[in-house]
């Protein structure tokens, strides 16, 4: 890879591995998630004198990342359907189950905890690597509308339609991301930091 | 009246969707009486807070000249 606007190797192998990740949690595929990077970061290079600086080229960069992954999870939604209709909703992940009473009330030790200053948390390098495991834990399905949604912020019609899901079964599954996920932030950071 | 199971949907559901006024009504006055459900909605702000940050920080770490 030629290097940009001064970034040394290690920055752009960072910068690599950061796309590889990104495409790989929502493609669920390493061939398609590779194309992807090598197609953005070509992309990118034909247009690198526009950028003024380090910040500029990645924004752009996953921009067009962004973009290939869209194209790729619209073109892949023929497949995704039928993954779809062995019933994935109801993969592993009901959280609910284990912190709620009978009656539908937080079981008392695991209503929710104050989290404190996210100025903070955003700040700390320690908390990201928390926040990806915890994105790790999320199941696939889980995972990959949970980024759709929070990550590239697409609406709600729009990944229904990529993923090839009702909006109620959309509704479930991020609701049961969000549960999952907010569940390990808490007890692997923000209940230690107490 | 809603249980907290119930409400926690809901407060996921309202960040996808417009809730009806009787689900928003619903909804205050469970969060009258659950200190539980109140940080709850909170914690939902800040996930997509820091989910936002992420994706800015992989954009943009390392960052030192612009």
């Amino acid at each position: 890879m030629q290097p940009i606007q001064g970034m040394t190797d290690r920055e752009m192998d960072d910068l690599r591995r950061q796309m590889l990740r990104f495409a790989q949690q929502q493609l669920q595929n390493d061939g398609l998630a590779e194309d992807a990077v090598q197609e953005a970061l070509l992309g990118a290079l034909r247009n690198r004198e526009a950028f003024a600086g380090k910040a500029a080229y990645k924004t752009w960069v996953f921009a067009i990342l962004k973009n290939k992954i869209v194209d790729q999870l619209r073109q892949g939604r023929r497949f995704e359907s039928i993954e779809g209709a062995s019933g994935d909703v109801d993969e592993e992940g009901e959280v609910a189950a284990h912190v709620f009473d009978q009656q539908g009330h937080w079981l008392q030790d695991e209503s929710p905890r104050r989290w404190g200053n996210p100025e903070e948390t955003l700040k700390s390098t320690q908390f990201w690597k928390v926040f990806e495991i915890c994105l790790d834990q999320l199941p696939g399905k889980q995972g990959r509308v949970f980024m759709m949604r929070e990550f590239i912020e697409l609406d709600t019609e729009e990944i229904c339609e990529t993923v090839g899901l009702s909006m109620t079964n959309l509704n479930v599954i991020l609701y049961r991301a969000r549960m999952r996920l907010r569940l390990c932030l808490e007890q692997r950071w923000f209940a230690a930091a107490q | 009246m809603l249980n907290c199971h119930e409400a926690t949907r809901l407060m996921s559901e309202a960040r996808d969707r417009q809730l009806s006024v009787s689900e928003r009504l619903h909804l205050r006055l469970h969060w009258g009486i659950c200190t539980g459900c109140r940080r709850f909605r909170r914690q939902l702000e800040q996930i997509s807070v820091l989910s936002r940050g992420y994706v800015k920080l992989n954009r943009e770490d390392n960052d030192v000249s612009s």
